[in-house]
């Protein structure tokens, strides 16, 4: 049996703190928006959806308390409709879309909606604590440190320079200024407020105007916590032979904090021709790996490598790559480790420029990719993102 | 209730049925928690719950201090019975608790020193009054000697003053004086003397009469927040990074700590208590507190009051001492001995070099000053003591005399004769050279019983370590005056045998060696470095070498005659003189194995890479790690076995003190054990085949190895 993507949406992207334009949108309302644009988009008989699978990873307050059957019941898809919500911190958007379509091979279910949705301004990162940081047991033997120490860290180890990490971060944000002028992000749908009126209506974070000398002169993000709360010497007891974490990164050259949902329709062939739906994808292979949780953002590579061999396929048989640009350094050294030419990664800009909603974020670049291919006729992408505690994860899709 | 007197302390009952308990342990020479006084006490005080006549209990001391801690010596000998342990500290706890719970106030009315089970016996009482005496401090030990306070500290300490800053109390063993104590919230009141501290703790228990803890109060708040609230959540994920940054995880206790903070301030007290008490007994069963406790605290005591002297020598006083040379070891060593209250007569070729000799002193008294740790007349009560002379005769009627000139065997010689010729025959003349065989030098002496060797360790007022060398013709009465007179100026002996190095520089020179052989052989310097301090060793091999300079290892290697005998030495020495060669030399002249940038960071010279073409896969980490600390103990063994070193203990010590051997091993020699004697053997005989003949194992390692035995059992 296989798996097909039928579409998908997602939200735009707003700044994630408080005067970002869907502060005042709760996450219920975005989760939800995106599933009602989905069933009006495509006249959806809504009774024949079994589940809906949302990827979240702060989930408290707003978010707490199962937010995909929360929103489910919002969307008024009807009583049938479940929903499950899932953590793979910055990979569950993704995740959500694998355990979709590890359903359908199964048989066990014929059409979910998977996603995944973030407003971090209204919930803090860390807000839903956990072991992993705080628990002196955990933390101390596992080396834990912050990402941003990580990600400095796999600059530091790797030679990556300040500039290096700015030039990236530069290309990032001039791609995604192409896209948007030429209206590219086709899936992309605006938030609206009660009234129908739209609240916001494009990607809130994308600077055009931006030079790599203005990132020059930004202020590294993780020296202060690297030198004070000691995660410096952290990093160096696990990577001995790094004599100096270099702070290469900043907020100019790291994933915006944003808010944002997205969905997909993932369902069996049979499922697709009962409702007259055409599938677009058909997801090929579904991957994780993971490293240990001090570099904790290199789990890329071997993830994709993984979801190739499972494809049967070589890294120059990908027409197109998605990963998410959590930290410049992160994507630098996936795009070396899969072999990955940047003319073929993160086309219309990433994270850095667009935003990084956590729980939303795979099923956003798995949306992205779709449509580029399309749009350039191409066939075969991978979307793939880097994990807190050390993990990778990949998907490999494929035209119908 | 009746008024009792035993020999841990006194109770008396006062006109307004408060019963006062004065702690004066009789049969010990200070107050200590120990399981028989935590016993007898609970009785006490559940009599006292019990009798409706008895209002409320003071606790103060009958001695001039409180209770300084725990008595080590009990800990030491629980037992390895975990069960037993944990069930012990539990019931502790249960009674405690019915004291805190009684219904009944309990005051401390702290009139001396209370540390770890001292001052947690006060954390027992409802309130806590402190004499405001600068002599008195309050804090929790326990740490450093690998424990966390068990008997209910760790857990209230937060509750007390905060997550933040009860973490700074238990995580270092900060120590306070009571005004601090009071501003922590530590204590509740001061007052200025006895009476007042009595009059108070009564006025509290009569306006007090049911008192509740404030981790039993629903109402109380930890100050600045509890565990997860946003400070809280802050403080617990930078102690992490911090503790691993100041422990690299050799030290369970400071994570144990973390632990019973982070998951007791999530439960009722209570169960708080319990979860402290199950890592207790972790850390009392480890083998790192019982290395510190030897070590670190019990050899240290009885190095301190001398333990290595001749026992049937009689005490051998100094009033007035002579030093030879008025360079930065002379200087040092004046200032040490005049602040023990020595005459010191300072003498150098010119009066100029002595009185600049002597100016140390006042520059290090006016940094006190400034610190508020000395005043204007104790400066010049001291300076008065220091005589700066270029006479040699001024010698005369010195008790003893330690020469610290040049390294320069004919100089040494010159002023041995020169001072020899006026110091009374029956006195005690010393070296401090660090290189020089005391044999070689006594040579020079007309009287080499009374020529001894008195290494000192720089800088000579911060370091606590002396190396006494006993010669081939030194005799006891020499031992007995150096040793007399280390204990005097308050640093620790240890006692060695003449050889080339003596004790401590021959061992750290493995580990400076040992060093340079792995970047030799293509592992980068970073590795070294960070492995080494991983370890726990303060600085890396690379980096000390900078600072004792490269050019010195050159002069060692030159001025020994059997420097070409020694091929680990023939191989230092080309490392040594290839960064020579390339102006590498140490860090006062700002390029050696690193790069010094005024007012920067120092940074590894690049240089590096094209010398020795590293690569991160030379050699796996576990094999780096040991060969830096194996290395320095396989030394230290042969130290013992060749009769350099008199006892395990000093071997132990000479390396913690002298050259920074981290303490959770227990030392050089100790670390054998810590790593498993037959693992360390099996290690360096893999070594051996593999690096060299340097990692040889002694035999008389291999028979204690093959018998089961411990390096302790070395005789």
């Amino acid at each position: 049996m296989e798996a097909y993507i039928y579409d998908a949406v997602r939200t735009v992207r707003g700044k994630g703190n408080k005067k970002g334009a869907l502060n005042g949108i709760t996450p219920t309302d975005l989760a939800t928006q995106t599933l009602v644009n989905l069933r009006d988009k495509h006249d959806l008989d809504t009774t024949q959806v079994e589940d809906v699978i949302l990827g979240c990873v702060g989930q408290v307050m707003d978010q707490a308390a199962n937010i995909a059957k929360t929103a489910a019941q919002q969307s008024q898809y009807g009583d049938h409709l479940c929903g499950v919500t899932l953590n793979r911190f910055c990979g569950s958007g993704l995740e959500s879309i694998n355990q979709a379509a590890a359903y359908i091979k199964a048989g066990f279910r014929h059409l979910i909606v998977a996603g995944g949705v973030e407003s971090m301004s209204r919930v803090k990162m860390g807000a839903d604590g956990g072991g992993m940081f705080m628990d002196p047991a955990v933390a101390i033997p596992g080396n834990i440190v912050p990402q941003g120490i990580s990600a400095d860290l796999i600059a530091s180890k790797y030679g990556y320079s300040r500039n290096d990490v700015d030039e990236f971060a530069y290309t990032s944000q001039m791609r995604a200024a192409q896209a948007e002028k030429e209206s590219r992000y086709v899936s992309r749908i605006s938030v609206k407020d009660i009234n129908g009126i739209d609240v916001l209506s494009t990607d809130e974070n994308i600077r055009p105007s931006t030079t790599v000398e203005a990132l020059a002169g930004l202020n590294p993000s993780f020296a202060m916590m690297g030198s004070m709360a000691g995660f410096d010497a952290v990093a160096i007891d696990r990577y001995p032979e790094v004599e100096e974490i270099e702070h290469v990164h900043h907020a100019g050259n790291s994933s915006a904090i944003v808010d944002g949902a997205a969905v997909a329709l993932i369902g069996s062939k049979e499922a697709g021709q009962a409702l007259g739906l055409k599938p677009r994808f058909r997801i090929r292979a579904a991957a994780i790996h993971g490293t240990d949780p001090t570099i904790m953002l290199t789990g890329i590579g071997p993830a994709s490598h993984k979801a190739l061999k499972q494809a049967g396929m070589k890294p120059s048989d990908i027409d197109l790559f998605e990963i998410n640009e959590a930290f410049a350094a992160v994507v630098i050294k996936a795009m070396e480790d899969i072999g990955a030419d940047h003319s073929k990664v993160n086309v219309n800009g990433g994270a850095i420029a667009l935003g990084h909603p956590l729980g939303a974020t795979g099923c956003m670049l798995t949306g992205t990719l779709m449509d580029e291919l399309e749009r350039r006729d191409l066939n075969t992408g991978l979307v793939t993102l880097c994990i807190g505690g050390g993990m990778g994860i990949a998907s490999i899709i494929e035209r119908v | 209730m009746q008024n009792i007197k035993n020999d841990l302390f006194q109770v008396e009952m006062d006109q307004d049925g408060i019963a006062i308990m004065t702690i004066d342990q009789l049969n010990n020479p200070t107050n200590l928690f120990s399981t028989h006084f935590i016993q007898e006490f609970i009785q006490v005080a559940q009599e006292a719950i019990a009798d409706k006549d008895v209002k409320g209990m003071i606790i103060t001391s009958g001695r001039s201090m409180f209770m300084p801690g725990a008595d080590l010596r009990e800990l030491r000998s629980m037992g390895n019975n975990p069960e037993e342990i944990l069930e012990g500290i539990l019931r502790v706890h249960q009674q405690f608790r019915s004291i805190e719970t009684g219904g009944k106030p309990f005051v401390a009315a702290i009139n001396g020193t209370a540390m770890g089970g001292g001052l947690e016996l006060c954390l027992v009482c409802h309130h806590r009054i402190v004499l405001n005496n600068i002599k008195i401090k309050l804090g929790f030990p326990e740490s450093k000697v690998g424990l966390l306070p068990g008997g209910g500290g760790t857990v209230k300490a937060p509750y007390l003053m905060g997550i933040q800053n009860g973490l700074m109390y238990l995580l270092q063993g900060k120590e306070v004086r009571p005004p601090q104590a009071l501003k922590d919230g530590l204590v509740d009141d001061l007052a200025e003397n006895q009476e007042e501290l009595i009059a108070k703790a009564k006025d509290w228990i009569l306006k007090n009469p049911n008192p509740v803890q404030p981790w039993d109060n629903k109402k109380h708040k930890i100050p600045g927040g509890g565990i997860w609230s946003p400070t809280g959540v802050q403080t617990l994920v930078g102690a992490a990074g911090n503790v691993t940054k100041m422990t690299h995880g050799n030290y369970p206790a400071q994570q144990y700590i973390l632990s019973v903070v982070h998951d007791g301030l999530q439960v009722k007290v209570d169960r708080a208590l319990e979860i402290e008490a199950r890592f207790f007994t972790k850390l009392l069963g480890s083998k790192e507190a019982a290395n510190m406790i030897r070590t670190g605290f019990m050899e240290m005591q009885k190095a301190k009051k001398g333990v290595a002297r001749p026992k049937t020598e009689p005490k051998y006083e100094i009033k007035k001492l002579g030093i030879l040379g008025a360079g930065m070891m002379g200087a040092g060593i004046a200032y040490v001995s005049a602040k023990a209250g020595m005459e010191v007569i300072l003498k150098d070729v010119s009066i100029e070099n002595a009185e600049k000799g002597k100016s140390y002193s006042s520059k290090l008294l006016d940094k006190a000053i400034s610190r508020k740790r000395s005043t204007v007349e104790k400066k010049q009560a001291l300076l008065s003591r220091i005589t700066a002379t270029d006479e040699s005769k001024t010698m005369a009627g010195c008790d003893l005399v330690i020469e610290a000139v040049f390294e320069d065997p004919a100089l040494k010689d010159r002023v041995t004769k020169e001072t020899e010729a006026v110091l009374g025959k029956d006195k005690i003349y010393a070296s401090n050279t660090s290189t020089i065989p005391i044999t070689l030098l006594a040579k020079s002496s007309e009287r080499p019983e009374n020529f001894i060797g008195i290494h000192f360790f720089s800088p000579v007022d911060k370091m606590p370590l002396v190396e006494i060398i006993v010669g081939e013709k030194t005799g006891d009465k020499a031992i007995a005056a150096a040793v007399d007179y280390t204990v005097a100026i308050g640093k620790i002996p240890i006692v060695v045998n003449d050889s080339r190095g003596f004790y401590t520089s021959r061992c750290f020179g493995t580990f400076v060696n040992e060093g340079m052989f792995l970047l030799e052989e293509g592992v980068p310097a970073a590795m070294i470095e960070n492995i080494a301090k991983k370890k726990g060793m303060p600085v890396g091999p690379l980096a000390v070498h900078d600072e004792v300079t490269l050019t010195l290892s050159k002069y060692v290697i030159e001025s020994n005659p059997d420097s070409d005998k020694n091929p680990d030495t023939q191989r230092s020495y080309k490392i040594i003189m290839d960064l020579i060669a390339k102006g590498r030399t140490a860090k006062k002249d700002g390029a050696g194995f690193y790069d010094y940038p005024a007012g920067g960071k120092k940074k590894l010279w690049k240089g590096l890479v094209d010398m020795f073409n590293p690569n991160v896969d030379t050699l796996n980490e576990t094999i780096i790690a040991k060969r830096i600390m194996h290395r320095q103990a396989i030394e230290a063994y042969r130290c013992l076995e060749e009769g350099c070193l008199r006892s395990v203990a000093d071997g132990d010590l000479g390396s913690v003190l002298g050259w920074g051997f981290p303490i959770y091993t227990g030392g050089a020699l100790s670390y054998i054990d810590f790593v498993g004697i037959q693992q360390f053997v099996a290690d360096c005989d893999a070594f051996t085949q593999q690096f060299g003949e340097r990692f040889a194992v002694p035999d008389s390692l291999r028979t204690l190895a093959d018998t089961g035995k411990s390096v302790h059992d070395y005789s």
